[in-house]
């Protein structure tokens, strides 16, 4: 993909290009393209004046940046405590089967979905809980969270 | 609004608290809008309950002020985090005092006609325990032991609304320790308050401002850690969301107290509602002068900015948390120095947790002995903690310290659901430790020092309950794995140490393990301990050293009956069926346990004591003659 640079350069400027900013200036690329490719990491690591090792450094080191592209909607299922006391791991294993996932494979074939865990939405009251694009899905079970994804499959499809 | 001066500010405080007292003679609906209860829905219901008013032509106000003149008038507004998340959506009406649970959006018609303007109390939507009806939140069990202080006022208050919040006594501490105090002195309040760090060291916050305070430096720093990583707690996030004003009110002391006139919020990523909080009360407190430059017509300046984490664990420690705000890989470094010297961009620097922050006030505007009132002679004052796991009531409670285990998991907590047995109650997270069933334990004081004598610790104060069926080795791989994978992996004894205590689990959860296993997990959880670099890795071994301590039992059904009734469902017992034996022997030839015995063409049997269900016979024998029975029980 051609990088849009000039979306990247007016997030850059709106940190004032300063380099101490760099895990924000990454939030706001990643939140804009859902991930970081590697010609926005050059471009970053360019007019931050940084080297690129060192972008890339911060950018593999924290766990929601994310160097590939990701599918529509992504789907996270919280392996906090509260949320694997009450057997949200069951839950995690039919969306991977569901999916068709194997390996380091993480998202399906359709390029729809992405599914990742997630260490602790804080809503532990809500156990177990999953997450698609962000909203949360409180008291989930494997049948219940299938249905959840073929739902949006669906509407996918119909679109 | 222009920026205040002290006089200014006070009548503003006249006025805010006139309103607020005018504001309770109408009615309001206070709806929870904490992360748990949005997820279930809280906004659909606030945004109902402002139409149904416009329906019948209700005038609906969302702040403090309204006008009395008004006829039918009345407040819908969106409140902080009750703690009851089990029970949300949960909705308040004043002044009734009524507290409604699991509300859906289709029910505010009724609520708005029968309760708000008929004064009557819907029974479907009452919190029911044991046949008793509980419509009013203070009488009901799970907060009837409970002390708020810090949470007081999430739940009661618009989180978004800092007029409310200065109503309520808000920024009334600072403005004390603005004008009538030294830094001396305040720092010699927080330090004779006993106040000790929330955030799990229980470090004193007093000695760490003092220290800070003492150092020769043109620019120092104050840092609010809420990066609540530790899976299971939400304490943070909810004094964020609900009380945002009452962190920055405790930092901007902080600053007074050691001469800085900058501050940091590190956020988790995962935590979006507190991050907008923050902001939007960091931006309110801007536009009437409580932060910028010339606060409040004084010489102090004071700014503060929000960082939001990157999903990473460690930054949670200190000087990985400062590292990551400077923009780099969250790493911890080797102390000394210490943060109070040597800290954000090398400037001696103030880091305390979310909740030690939102304490600070609390002690300036109330005194020192208030807060020694309140909790045990070592550890004076209250704790949050999330109570989650197998317990009846999941939710944010906040107990004076050295309320005991028992209190909690079953006063408050409600017991444990389905009638089932209670077993443990892990706190601290991957770097605390496991309490037990035992009487002992149960009495045990919930504060700094108690919790140390049996190898847990208060930690940021996550309580995850489990039930009998809950195999304390598998509770102790998952706080490894998840460890492991935090790792940052700058120091040897974490990165590899973690990774060979997690294979040897993995091995012992498999029924592969044998006794040498479990001393090895001892010797390297106490060289990783001793050797790691950063608290974090020094803590990564003490839920598997908690439970070898407690549930030894666990790990010997893995190790020694190879069968854990828990991981492995039901035991099963092998045995042959004379009708298919033909005596062969070949089964006996292949037992590794010589449990199998027989004469030749005779049918054989299984010796059960000896059988480790490894299945060997199973394999050899051609005639299918070995059967594997269910036992009951």
């Amino acid at each position: 993909m051609k990088p849009d640079t000039e979306k990247v350069l007016s997030i850059l400027a709106s940190h004032e290009n300063d380099p101490s900013n760099l895990i924000a200036i990454l939030q706001d690329v990643q939140a804009e393209y859902n991930y970081l490719s590697e010609a926005n990491l050059t471009l970053i690591a360019d007019t931050l004046g940084l080297s690129v090792s060192k972008v890339y450094s911060v950018a593999t080191f924290y766990e929601n940046f994310s160097l590939e592209a990701k599918g529509k909607h992504i789907v996270k299922v919280c392996a906090g405590t509260a949320c694997h006391v009450r057997k949200s791991g069951p839950i995690y294993d039919a969306i991977y089967e569901y999916l068709g996932l194997h390996g380091k494979k993480k998202t399906s074939d359709d390029g729809l979905f992405t599914l990742e865990t997630v260490a602790c939405l804080g809503a532990c009251g809500l156990a177990p809980v999953m997450t698609v694009d962000g909203e949360v899905h409180a008291k989930m079970d494997p049948e219940r969270a299938i249905e959840l994804l073929e739902t949006i499959r669906k509407e996918e499809v119909r679109a | 609004m222009s920026k205040l001066t002290r006089e200014e500010f006070r009548v503003l405080r006249t006025r805010a608290e006139h309103d607020l007292a005018q504001s309770r003679e109408v009615p309001s609906i206070l709806i929870c809008a904490g992360t748990g209860c949005i997820a279930g829905g809280a906004m659909k219901i606030y945004d109902n309950f402002k139409s149904e008013c416009e329906a019948r032509g209700l005038k609906v106000y969302v702040g403090l002020k309204h006008d009395s003149d008004e006829e039918k008038s009345l407040h819908v507004k969106m409140s902080g985090c009750h703690g009851f998340c089990e029970m949300g959506p949960l909705v308040h009406i004043e002044p009734m005092g009524v507290m409604y649970i699991h509300v859906k959006p289709e029910d505010c018609h009724e609520i708005l006609e029968k309760t708000v303007l008929g004064g009557e109390v819907i029974d479907r939507l009452v919190y029911h325990l044991d046949g008793t009806a509980y419509p009013k939140q203070e009488d009901i069990p799970f907060y009837k032991k409970q002390h708020r202080v810090v949470l007081e006022n999430c739940g009661t208050s618009d989180a978004e609304d800092i007029e409310e919040y200065i109503a309520k006594g808000g920024y009334s501490a600072f403005e004390k320790a603005l004008f009538e105090m030294t830094d001396e002195q305040i720092c010699r309040n927080i330090l004779d308050s006993g106040l000790r760090g929330r955030g799990g060291g229980g470090f004193p916050a007093g000695r760490k401002w003092d220290g800070a305070r003492k150092q020769k430096s043109a620019k120092k720093y104050i840092v609010c850690n809420g990066d609540e990583g530790d899976p299971g707690a939400f304490m943070d996030r909810s004094v964020m969301e609900g009380n945002p004003h009452s962190v920055l009110e405790g930092m901007m002391i902080a600053g007074l107290a050691v001469g800085s006139d900058e501050g940091y919020i590190y956020v988790r990523a995962e935590y979006p509602l507190a991050v907008n909080r923050l902001k939007t009360a960091i931006a309110r407190a801007e536009e009437m002068g409580l932060l910028g430059t010339n606060i409040l017509g004084s010489d102090f300046n004071f700014r503060i900015h929000v960082n939001k984490g990157a999903g990473a664990f460690v930054c949670g420690e200190g000087s990985a948390l400062t590292a990551s705000i400077e923009g780099n890989r969250g790493m911890p470094r080797v102390k000394p120095p210490r943060t109070i010297e040597h800290g954000l961009w090398a400037e001696p620097t103030v880091l305390n947790n979310v909740e030690t922050f939102a304490n600070v006030p609390l002690i300036i505007k109330n005194g020192v002995e208030w807060y020694h009132s309140i909790g045990t002679e070592k550890s004076p004052g209250t704790k949050a903690f999330a109570l989650t796991g197998n317990v009846v009531n999941t939710g944010l409670i906040e107990v004076p310290m050295g309320t005991t285990i028992r209190e909690v998991v079953f006063d408050i907590g409600g017991g444990i659901p389905d009638g089932k047995k209670f077993k443990a109650v892990q706190i601290g997270g991957p770097s605390g430790g496991a309490t037990t069933a035992s009487d002992e334990h149960l009495d045990l004081p919930l504060d700094f020092d108690s919790l140390k004598s049996i190898g847990a610790m208060i930690g940021s104060g996550g309580l995850v309950v489990m039930d009998e069926d809950t195999c304390m080795v598998e509770t102790a791989r998952f706080f490894m794995r998840f460890t492991q994978n935090e790792s940052c992996g700058k120091c040897v004894p974490c990165r590899e140490g973690t990774k060979r205590m997690l294979e040897i689990l993995d091995r012992i959860i498999a029924n592969e393990g044998s006794l040498e296993d479990l001393d090895l997990l001892q010797e390297l959880s106490r060289t990783i301990s001793e050797t790691a670099l950063c608290g974090l890795g020094q803590s990564a071994c003490k839920p598997v050293q908690s439970t070898l301590r407690h549930f030894r039992q666990d790990y010997l059904r893995h190790v020694v009956d190879h069968h854990c009734p828990i991981c492995n469902g039901r035991k099963r017992r092998l045995v042959i069926k004379p009708e298919l034996c033909k005596g062969c022997g070949k089964c006996k030839r292949n037992c590794p346990m010589e449990a199998i015995s027989g004469e030749i063409r005779m049918p054989h049997t299984i010796d059960n004591d000896k059988c480790i269900h490894c299945g060997a016979c199973w394999g050899a024998c051609p005639f299918g003659a070995i059967d594997a029975i269910e036992e009951e029980g």
